[in-house]
């Protein structure tokens, strides 16, 4: 039975959490990614950014293992995506089915299913793992309430405690903060810096550019082509945002010299 | 009291009730429970066609066999099977939408089950029984036939409950942690097909779609873990065979009919006065917090 199943790969030491090479995605003939080439390495926080239809999900899917690149190369950790299981993807509120009947644990030993394999039933030391995950986001007294019954920040977090239980190396975030208060937001911020100290790497496809700004190592700038991958201040010109978004964009200058720049596409919207 | 245990004892010296009310039971319990995926996963539908695509083999078989309902089970599994892997085959590809498709081949399906019923000279009760059931009419033979399959549809729900979960619940995170997503696909249609076909004797075609998403859409109101709904499911499909079968015998109604309208009022009752959830409940809520 366990044939089923693929082998999966060790990880080569010292190589990259992702290297991408000259990616390239078409859907019906449109190219969604376009000769994309990067590299990040582990513990690394990125913030990936861009318009609507920038492939952004389009790259989570690559770098996930579920959609088959038309040209390029992609490894993580020196192996081919879909020979991984550490690679975590994190969905959107909206995704989700708030009908099912799953309680927050359940949902968090789903993390588990992967490695358990086939046939075979959760263990103590599942269960256990299952309980530190859920205590390292804080949802433990959550743990019997229905995944429907949560506000959308607690969902955010049961998700990444689920991505723990997986032990995810590698975690993709589809737009996790979208319509969640400020407090929700800086209680996220605190588990990834968490994540950070373990080695955990971490991109968040973001709308909000100030946040991406103030809280990532790196951003990468993407409109189907890679326009920019460095830090804030040398991605975040006026030139590179230009060629990203057109006169989508609103940029302002305040009296400190500080610019603010306001993604005028959407409010939550995703591609 | 006395009276009462007549009531119920009585129908049972009949043995054609007794293999009757078993067949029902056990269809009752294997189609509830695979339900609550059917009722999770949206596949209503999918199941409706499933069940109207089984015709046209078995009226193959009828004729062939001049009306001997031996082979007609493995004639009815043959084609469910293969309905099937064409319906999963047919939901991969996207130049038609998958529910358009699925209705274009189901009704031919149905059509072409019914053209070649009818060039039989006892068409009409024999359609009859193919489209709502005749479990009066079960033999020893098709109790063990169903009880066996039947079995092994809920030994594979059991085994691989896990991997249902994932994948029902969450794809994306299925296809991440690398299990054989599309295996599994397959194989719950299959089991659709399997769990469609023991069930052709007791409700027939037209009510099959009742036997599987009523108990588990009822459950879904009631519980908030799958193996509660499971479970729910399960008595309320084996309540609504029993009751439904004595309903039959002491109102004199078709015995299909009867077990899916006894389902039918118990999602009634349950949609109005489920705690919490309930058309009821939530009047009460909305009154002790009005929206502003």
């Amino acid at each position: 039975m366990q044939t089923l199943l693929k082998q999966y790969h060790e990880h080569d030491a010292g190589a990259p959490s992702i290297a991408a090479e000259g990616l390239v995605v078409r859907y019906n003939g449109v190219r969604a990614l376009d000769d994309v080439t990067f590299s990040v390495d582990p513990g690394e926080r990125v913030a990936v950014v861009g318009p609507n239809g920038a492939g952004k999900s389009t790259l989570f899917k690559v770098i996930a293992g579920v959609l088959q690149l038309n040209g390029g190369r992609i490894t993580l950790y020196g192996g081919s995506p879909e020979r991984h299981i550490c690679v975590a993807f994190v969905p959107q509120r909206t995704q989700v089915d708030l009908q099912f009947p799953v309680n927050v644990r359940d949902v968090v030993m789903m993390g588990r299913s992967g490695r358990l394999g086939l046939l075979r039933w959760p263990r103590r030391r599942d269960r256990r793992l299952v309980e530190e995950c859920m205590a390292l986001v804080n949802v433990s007294d959550l743990a019997e309430r229905r995944i429907g019954e949560l506000s959308g920040g607690q969902q955010q977090r049961v998700f990444i405690a689920r991505a723990l239980a997986q032990e995810a190396q590698l975690m993709l975030m589809d737009e996790p903060l979208n319509g969640l208060d400020v407090n929700s937001q800086e209680e996220i911020y605190g588990i990834l810096d968490e994540l950070r100290g373990r080695g955990v790497t971490v991109l968040v496809a973001t709308h909000d550019l100030g946040q991406a700004a103030r809280c990532f190592d790196r951003v990468m700038l993407l409109n189907r082509r890679l326009l920019g991958f460095g830090s804030p201040k040398d991605v975040f010109t006026p030139e590179l945002l230009g060629q990203a978004y057109g006169d989508r964009l609103r940029m302002s200058e305040l009296p400190d010299g500080a610019l603010i720049w306001s993604d005028t596409c959407c409010n939550g919207g995703h591609d | 009291m006395a009276a009462l245990i007549d009531l119920i004892a009585q129908p049972l010296s009949h043995p054609f009730m007794v293999r009757g009310l078993v067949a029902a039971l056990l269809v009752g319990v294997v189609c509830a429970i695979l339900g609550t995926y059917v009722v999770l996963r949206g596949m209503a539908f999918l199941g409706d066609a499933l069940a109207h695509s089984i015709l046209p083999g078995v009226a193959v078989g009828y004729l062939i066999g001049g009306g001997a309902r031996g082979p007609l089970f493995w004639w009815a599994m043959g084609t469910g099977v293969i309905a099937a892997l064409g319906i999963g085959a047919i939901s991969r590809r996207g130049e038609i939408k998958e529910d358009t498709a699925i209705g274009v081949i189901f009704a031919g399906m149905l059509a072409l089950g019914v053209a070649l019923i009818s060039t039989a000279r006892s068409y009409s009760v024999d359609l009859a029984h193919f489209l709502f059931g005749d479990v009066l009419g079960v033999a020893t033979r098709d109790l063990v036939l169903t009880g066996v399959f039947g079995a092994l549809v809920l030994l594979i729900v059991f085994a691989f409950y896990k991997e249902f979960l994932v994948l029902s619940f969450d794809p994306i995170l299925a296809a991440t942690l690398r299990l054989p997503t599309r295996f599994f696909h397959y194989l719950l249609l299959v089991m659709l097909a399997v769990t469609v076909v023991i069930s052709l004797q007791t409700v027939g075609v037209a009510l099959m779609v009742a036997m599987l998403v009523t108990p588990g859409a009822t459950a879904l109101l009631l519980t908030r873990r799958l193996p509660a709904m499971m479970a729910v499911s399960a008595g309320i499909g084996a309540l609504s065979a029993i009751a439904g079968l004595y309903l039959s015998y002491y109102a004199n109604v078709a015995s299909g009919a009867a077990i899916v309208l006894v389902a039918t009022a118990l999602f009634g009752l349950a949609f109005l006065l489920a705690p919490g959830r309930g058309v009821l409940a939530r009047k009460v809520t909305e009154r002790a917090h009005p929206p502003h």
